[in-house]
């Protein structure tokens, strides 16, 4: 419990002295030191909870509940004050910060808030979520350093705020792990708007029109969000049945399914589902360790940790199924929309929203095979795809790109950040690897169920396969001609991708240990051991090392060519020789099935679908 | 133990079939054609020479990665013989499936990776189908242990006629015979000249015949679970399945890739998924 509260209250010191150190060399080793602080810690933590059962805690200081309406106060300050250049018509932003923390903080003073007894709750899924966040996110700060010193000497023209945004992820992991071991409601719902607000600083960091533009969508989005929290908090304190979420949990389903679906309805909102996805696309032109770190591996994590939280009350009601449909929907049509993208941030992005609503639809079915499911989605999503943020980051800066199509041959010019670039694909969508096991596990869990939702994941499997493993080809097209080597420069960057690449390795070889000792003990059952599919793993995890060393041992007895081009090769293996006799280069760009898949084709739908599953999933609480 | 013998058994008898029906094929296919044909025994004969000619490559990857395709289409055989889980077996095939798709890309020939992307549609229009079959036959027998759905006393057929039927269709798609055979073709008269297998020479052409071994016996052995509890009507129904798909590459055109697509997608969803919720309504 100590490790807990040193967790959410550590960070905070980072933060603060990163504000006061314009200086590189401090900025670097505080960052370094925090870090290693952070992640040692949470490790500390998740062993200590390894095995454990859920445990609460009553005490943590004196007058809880006026600190936090008093840092209730200050982020509605914050927000207003964010919001004051903001011209008139777009009143309804500094409108909807207005009339939660208004309805809050009216019940906080008129002393209408239930009691709370119990604020922390530590149990394995807050273990897994601090490891991921003490980690991953850690190695994310220490990559940010290396990359903000590339995107200043890239962009000479922006002021350089990189302490601030240093201090603000910092903020960040403080405000995620209270987000994580709250057990108050009002308390998450604080820490909940602290990451709006890290959110909104980070994606409008360059200050160009764009990012201020972008941010200020993401902004209102995640405002919508907490305004369904604070109403769930409103609904709650007035009913007067409890503001702990745990015991929420525990309550008949009828009495409390309407504030537990405004719960899901802002996490849903904070994972960028339909019909809020656009802020996530948007939330893309900030700074890549944003995007790894925010909208990708933790924030939009608590949006999701948060329905699983809300599992008990969702499994078996008609609601629940409608917010299992709102993720599998999001799986669906993002895993679509990626296939038609060509930026490779793009495709990360709408990938992100898939995975998170894969995890949606699980927690909104509930039992627990599906959760077992969803927490593992959760690890293996957090690590890899921070991993291919961070790569796809280095590329940029390397090559200037971040089109799909200019890394074609990636492999021959960047070595290394390639290799760790295919350990975070394979991660993403290779069997047996991590997010194939979950796929399995959701199609067997589901299988019993409507064959809606195997048919959900079927398909956007599919779809997510066609687009991942058309990127791993063209990174290892490998090129004829002899390239230069553009990976000089990458500095403390190779600590955060050698670092995450061995953890997605680690991830996907100890799944059944992380299955074993902290999620059995919270949902009671092992699937690994169900229809014999651990022998099958095995195997498959077995014959998963022979690639690497097949790729590795040269062959003698090969006779090198050049590419077949109907004959008319030129000296040059780059270049065919054309109708009129003069040599001509070829080039080879791969389907992007716009026609079928592309935004403009499925956005519209997309939203249409989700707003209507949306009311309905308001509506048959009703009945 | 009994699991592995059978695993192994599968591994081994597999090529000798499949390279017996693939003769039996060219003959059927040559006589529909009103050709003599090569004899039975010819794809054996083929893949024997490949293995004695040079291996040319592109690079020294792309021949490994061809291998890895081997290693995991046998796999998937091994395991769907071994009576593992049906769900499993089928990605093993599908890793297999990547594997070789990463071989065509990494040659940077634009042929080549033109049949690669292709192959990825062939998959893309043809994966649902199957992983929904697989889905179908849990419904009807509840359970993906292929042991158990192999012993089981009723077929999986009477619960799944429209999912069999849309199975048929996407095999067509998997075995890449016409008119879905965009991604390569056995005959070399494509505008993709070879497509995916383009550069392929040699011993990997060979290997690469190999993989197709296996990827037919594999989908043959999904047909025959349909009806496992009665093993005549089973291979009965397996070799009038493959005749069909002889007689429908010998009557069509290739389509456009759209075409193939939006087909196999409204194929699963109104057989394959219309069939899955009828089942789940009735029962």
């Amino acid at each position: 419990m100590e490790l807990a509260i040193f967790l959410i209250f550590f960070p905070l010191l980072p933060a603060v002295l990163l504000v006061f150190s314009k200086n590189a060399f401090f900025q670097k080793w505080i960052t370094i030191i925090a870090s290693t602080v952070i992640a040692a810690a949470s490790v500390l933590f998740a062993i200590q909870y390894m095995k454990g059962s859920g445990e609460y805690s009553t005490f943590i200081c004196p007058l809880p509940n006026q600190l936090i309406m008093i840092g209730d106060i200050i982020l509605a300050l914050v927000f207003l004050f964010i919001c004051r250049k903001l011209p008139l018509r777009r009143y309804w932003i500094p409108l909807l910060v207005i009339v939660q923390y208004g309805l809050v903080l009216f019940y906080d003073f008129s002393g209408r808030m239930p009691e709370v007894t119990h604020y922390l709750y530590l149990d394995g899924l807050t273990a897994v979520m601090a490891v991921v966040i003490g980690i991953v996110g850690t190695l994310i700060a220490i990559y940010t350093v290396g990359y903000m010193k590339h995107y200043h000497h890239e962009h000479p023209e922006l002021s350089n705020r990189t302490h601030l945004f240093l201090a603000t992820i910092f903020l960040f992991f403080s405000a995620m792990f209270g987000i994580i071991f709250s057990n108050s409601i009002t308390w998450i719902y604080f820490f909940w708007e602290i990451t709006t607000v890290c959110s909104f600083i980070m994606i409008s960091y360059s200050r160009e029109p764009i990012a201020i533009q972008n941010a200020f969508r993401a902004l209102w989005m995640l405002l919508v969000g907490g305004l369904s929290f604070a109403l769930a908090i409103i609904y709650l304190a007035d009913s007067g049945y409890t503001l702990e979420l745990q015991r929420l949990m525990m309550m008949p389903v009828a009495f409390v399914l309407l504030p537990v679906l405004l719960i899901c309805f802002a996490g849903m909102n904070k994972a960028a589902l339909y019909p809020f996805g656009n802020w996530l696309l948007g939330a893309m032109v900030a700074p890549t360790p944003a995007s790894a770190l925010l909208h990708s591996s933790t924030m939009v994590k608590a949006g999701v940790y948060l329905v699983i939280r809300c599992a008990p009350i969702l499994k078996g009601t008609t609601a629940g199924a409608m917010v299992a449909l709102l993720g599998g929907l999001s799986f669906l049509a993002a895993s679509a929309m990626a296939v038609s993208q060509r930026n490779s941030k793009r495709v990360l992005a709408y990938s992100t929203i898939a995975n998170l609503g894969l995890i949606v639809l699980c927690a909104g079915i509930g039992t627990s095979f599906t959760l077992w499911a969803a927490v593992l989605i959760i690890i293996f999503h957090a690590v890899a795809k921070a991993l291919m943020f961070l790569c796809v980051g280095t590329v940029s800066h390397q090559t200037n790109s971040l089109d799909i199509e200019d890394m074609q041959g990636l492999i021959a010019s960047m070595p290394y950040v390639t290799i760790i670039m295919l350990i975070g694909l394979s991660g993403m969508f290779l069997a047996p690897f991590g997010m194939l096991i979950s796929k399995w596990a959701v199609i067997q869990a589901l299988a019993i169920r409507s064959p809606i939702f195997p048919a959900i994941v079927i398909f956007g499997g599919s779809l997510m396969l066609f687009f991942w493993t058309k990127w791993f080809g063209q990174l290892i097209a490998i090129p004829n001609a002899r390239q230069q080597n553009l990976e000089q420069g990458i500095g403390i960057e190779w600590v955060a991708l050698w670092g995450l690449a061995i953890l997605t390795i680690a991830a996907c070889v100890c799944y059944p240990l992380i299955g074993q000792y902290w999620l059995v003990p919270m949902y009671g059952w092992n699937p690994m051991l169900y229809d014999k599919i651990e022998l099958s793993i095995a195997i498959m995890l077995g014959l998963m090392l022979l690639p690497p060393i097949i790729l590795l041992i040269r062959k003698k007895h090969l006779v090198y060519t050049t590419p077949y081009l109907g004959g008319a090769n030129v000296a040059n293996p780059q270049e065919f020789m054309g109708s009129l006799s003069s040599p001509r280069p070829w080039a080879f760009k791969n389907y992007y099935l716009t026609r079928f898949f592309g935004e403009e084709v499925l956005m519209r739908w997309t939203i249409a679908g989700s707003i209507v599953l949306l009311i309905l999933m308001f509506l048959v609480e009703k009945l | 133990m009994n699991a592995w013998i059978w695993g192994i058994v599968g591994i081994l008898l597999t090529p000798v079939v499949a390279g017996l029906v693939g003769g039996i094929d060219r003959v059927i296919t040559a006589k529909m054609q009103g050709r003599m044909g090569p004899p039975v025994l010819q794809p054996f004969y083929d893949v024997m020479k490949l293995f004695s000619k040079q291996n040319l490559v592109l690079n020294r990857f792309h021949h490994d990665l061809v291998i890895c395709s081997l290693i995991f289409t046998v796999a998937a055989v091994g395991l769907l013989f071994a009576g593992e889980n049906l769900l499993m077996c089928i990605f093993a095939l599908v890793v297999g499936n990547v594997f070789l798709v990463l071989a065509a890309y990494s040659t940077n020939s634009p042929y080549s990776m033109l049949g690669a992307d292709r192959e990825l549609l062939q998959m893309l229009a043809a994966e649902p189908m199957i992983l929904l079959a697989a889905v179908g036959i849990y419904m009807a027998t509840g359970t993906f242990d292929i042991n158990l759905i192999a012993s089981g006393t009723h077929s999986a057929i009477q619960y799944l006629p429209g999912v069999f039927f849309g199975l048929i269709y996407v095999l067509t798609i998997k075995l890449r015979k016409s008119p879905f055979d965009l991604s390569t073709s056995h005959h070399a008269h494509q505008e993709l000249v070879k497509g995916l297998s383009t550069e392929f020479a040699g011993p990997s052409l060979a290997l690469f015949e190999i993989i197709h071994w296996y990827e037919t016996v594999f989908v043959m052995a999904l047909i025959y679970l349909f009806f496992a509890s009665r093993p005549i009507v089973g291979i009965v129904a397996v070799l009038i399945v493959y005749f069909l798909e002889i007689l429908i590459d010998n009557i069509n055109a290739r389509v456009k890739w759209d075409l193939m697509l939006a087909s196999a997608w409204v194929i699963t969803l109104i057989f394959g998924l219309g069939n899955l919720m009828l089942l789940f309504i009735l029962k």
